[in-house]
C-alpha cells in the first residue's frame, strides 16, 4: 500500500477510537486525557499493533498540540490577572511549589536517576492540570464558591512559573557544562521576562496586529504568530511551549476572545493527538513496573497538594470545608506533567520517566475526579461539622468572622 | 436607611470571568458569576457553609434583565412607600386599577386626577415594571397599579375617581 494511504487509514482509525473513548469519558464524568494515554500505550512501542506509517506525522501533530495547548492557556488569562494573582497569592504559590516538587525530586533521586531527572520529576508532581481542574470546577458547580478564586490563583501561579521552569529544564536536559548552563538559563529567563513585560505593557499593540473579524485571517494570523514565536523560542532554547504561552498572554480583548474561539477546535484535535502520541512512544511493558512507584508518588503528592491547596484557601479566609474542597480539587496533574516528561525523555534523560509520568497522571486524574466530590458528600460534611464542634481541634481555621 | 452599608465585592476568576458578591443584612450571601462569554450564574450560598454555593442558576441575557427589572421595581416601590414616614400628612398609596374602571384603555390625562383630587400619580406599575412619572399620554391598562401621593382625602378621591369616574 502507498505510504500516504496507510497514513490516512491509521490516523483515521486512531481518531475514531479517540472519539469513542471521549464519549466514554464524558459518560463517567472524567477527563479523557487518561484514556488517550492508554490508547497510545495499546499501540506503538511494546503495544498490540505498532503504527509505522503515521509515526512521523503524529510526532509533528503532537508538537503542534503542545504549542496550541499552551497558547490557548495563555489566551485564557489576561496579563492583569497574572499580575494580580502574583500579588495576592505569592506565598501560597511558593508553598505549593515546595511541597509538591520535593516528593518528585526525592523519588527520582531514590531511584538513582540523577539530578536532571530529579528536576524533571519535580515539575511533573508540582503542576496541577489547569484544564482538568477548570472543567471539574464547572461540572461540580463550584464557580461561585468563595474558595474558587484561591484555587484558580494557584493554577495561574503554576502556569506562570512554568514560563520560567520549562526554559530552565530545556537548558539543563541538554547536558551542558555548569557555566554554559548558567548562561543558557540566564538568556532563557531574560527572554521570558522581556516577553512578559511586553505583554503586560504593550499587549494592546500586539492585539492590534490582527483584526478581530473575520475568522479565517484571524485563525491563520494567530496560529502563524504562535508557531513562529514558538519556533524562535525553541531556537534560543526557551522551549516552544513557553513561547506559545507568552503569545497567548500578549493577546487581549476581543482579538483574544475570537482567537480562542477559532483555535479551540484545532487545540482539541492536536492536543488529543499529543496525549495519544505520548502513550505511543511510551514503552507499555515498562508501565507495569512503574505502577508501584507511580502509585506511591500519587498518594504522597495528592496529600501534599491537599495541604498546599488548603493553605491557599485558608490564607484567603475560607472555612474548613472550603479548605478541603480547594485541596482535593487540585489533585489532578495533567498536560504540563506530560509536557515536562516528554521534554526530558525527548532529550535523552531516563526513559523510564515517560511510563512513570503516564501512570502518575492516570492515577491522579482518576483519584482526583473522585476525591474532589468527597466534600460534597453528606457524611463528609457532618464529619467536618462534628470536628468543628469539638473545641481545640486542629484544622479549624477560625479565620472567618 | 437603605443604600448605606451595602457592599458589593468583586472578585476576579482568572480564565473564567469575575464574581460579584452581596452579603445581606441577615448574613446570607448571593453571588453573580459573569463569564467572559457573556453567560451569568446566580448563586445562592449555603447557610451552614458560607463558602459554598448551594445552588447556581444560569441566566441568559433576557432572564437577567427581567430579574433586574423586577428587583429594581420593588426597590422603587419600597422607597415610595417609605416617603409617608418622613412627610407628615402626605401619604403614598398603591391603587389597583379596577377592572371596570371607566379609564381602562384611556390616557392618564383623561382622569384629570391632579385637578380633581389634588393628589399626584407618580408611577404606574405594570407587569412588575415601574413606569415612573407617567405622562398624561400614557394609557392605563388592565392590571395596572397606580402609585399616588397626596393627602388622605386626595388619595380617597383618586380611588373613587378610578373606580367610578367623576361624579
Amino acid at each position: 500500500m502507498h505510504e500516504t494511504t496507510l497514513l490516512l487509514i491509521e490516523v483515521g482509525a486512531l481518531l475514531f477510537a479517540m472519539s469513542l473513548l471521549g464519549r466514554v469519558a464524558i459518560r463517567f464524568g472524567i477527563s479523557p486525557i487518561p484514556l488517550y494515554l492508554l490508547l497510545g500505550l495499546a499501540f506503538g512501542q511494546g503495544g498490540i499493533v505498532p503504527l509505522e506509517a503515521s509515526e512521523e506525522f503524529l510526532a509533528t501533530a503532537s508538537e503542534i498540540g503542545i504549542i496550541l495547548l499552551l497558547a490557548l492557556l495563555g489566551l485564557e488569562y489576561t496579563a492583569q490577572e497574572l499580575f494580580s494573582s502574583l500579588m495576592t497569592s505569592r506565598r501560597a504559590g511558593i508553598v505549593d511549589a515546595i511541597l509538591n516538587a520535593l516528593p518528585g525530586a526525592a523519588l527520582a533521586l531514590l531511584l538513582g536517576w540523577g539530578p536532571v531527572a530529579a528536576v524533571a520529576l519535580a515539575g511533573v508532581t508540582w503542576v496541577s492540570s489547569s484544564g482538568v481542574i477548570a472543567k471539574l470546577l464547572r461540572d461540580l458547580g463550584r464557580l461561585s464558591n468563595r474558595e474558587t478564586p484561591a484555587v484558580l490563583a494557584v493554577l495561574v501561579m503554576e502556569d506562570l512559573a512554568m514560563a520560567f521552569y520549562l526554559p530552565v529544564l530545556s537548558a539543563i536536559v541538554v547536558g551542558v557544562s555548569l557555566a554554559q548552563g548558567a548562561v543558557a538559563v540566564a538568556v532563557a529567563v531574560g527572554v521570558v521576562a522581556l516577553i512578559l513585560w511586553v505583554a503586560l505593557r504593550h499587549g494592546h499593540v500586539i492585539s492590534r496586529l490582527f483584526p478581530a473579524d473575520p475568522a479565517e485571517p484571524l485563525l491563520l494570523g494567530v496560529l502563524g504568530l504562535v508557531m513562529l514565536v514558538a519556533g524562535l523560542a525553541q531556537e534560543v532554547s526557551v522551549s516552544a511551549a513557553v513561547g506559545a504561552f507568552l503569545v497567548g498572554i500578549a493577546l487581549s480583548g476581543r482579538v483574544a476572545a475570537n482567537a480562542s474561539a477559532v483555535l479551540t477546535p484545532l487545540r482539541d484535535l492536536f492536543a488529543a493527538t499529543f496525549f495519544v502520541f505520548f502513550g505511543l512512544t511510551t514503552d507499555s511493558a515498562a508501565l507495569l513496573s512503574m505502577l508501584l512507584p507511580a502509585s506511591l508518588l500519587a498518594v504522597v503528592t495528592i496529600l501534599t497538594k491537599l495541604v498546599s491547596g488548603a493553605y491557599a484557601a485558608r490564607t484567603a479566609g475560607i472555612g474548613t470545608l472550603g479548605q478541603w474542597r480547594a485541596g482535593l480539587v487540585l489533585a489532578p496533574r495533567g498536560e504540563f506533567s506530560i509536557v515536562i516528561a516528554g521534554l526530558a525523555v525527548g532529550a535523552g534523560v531516563e526513559p523510564a520517566l515517560a511510563p512513570l509520568a503516564t501512570a502518575y497522571v492516570l492515577i491522579t486524574i482518576l483519584a482526583g475526579t473522585f476525591l474532589s466530590r468527597l466534600p460534597d458528600a453528606a457524611w463528609f460534611r457532618s464529619a467536618v461539622r462534628r470536628r468543628r464542634a469539638t473545641p481545640g481541634q486542629p484544622g479549624l481555621s477560625g479565620a472567618r468572622p | 436607611m437603605s443604600g448605606v452599608g451595602i457592599r458589593i465585592e468583586k472578585v476576579d476568576l482568572p480564565g473564567i470571568g469575575f464574581r460579584h458578591d452581596l452579603v445581606t443584612e441577615g448574613g446570607r450571601r448571593i453571588s453573580v458569576v459573569s463569564h467572559r462569554d457573556g453567560e451569568r450564574d446566580l448563586g445562592v450560598f449555603d447557610d451552614d457553609d458560607p463558602d459554598a454555593c448551594r445552588d447556581s442558576i444560569p441566566l441568559n441575557d433576557d432572564e437577567a434583565a427581567a430579574l433586574a427589572d423586577v428587583l429594581g421595581a420593588s426597590v422603587m416601590m419600597s422607597r415610595l412607600t417609605s416617603l409617608s414616614d418622613e412627610t407628615a400628612g402626605l401619604y403614598t398609596e398603591q391603587i389597583a386599577l379596577p377592572t371596570d374602571s371607566p379609564y381602562l384603555n384611556h390616557p392618564l390625562g383623561a382622569t384629570k386626577a391632579r385637578t380633581r383630587t389634588h393628589a399626584s400619580i407618580v408611577a404606574i406599575v405594570r407587569d412588575g415594571q415601574v413606569i415612573p412619572s407617567p405622562t398624561p399620554a400614557d394609557v392605563l391598562r388592565a392590571g395596572d397599579v397606580i402609585v399616588a401621593v397626596g393627602t388622605r382625602e386626595g388619595l380617597d378621591g383618586v380611588s373613587n375617581l378610578l373606580a367610578h369616574g367623576p361624579d
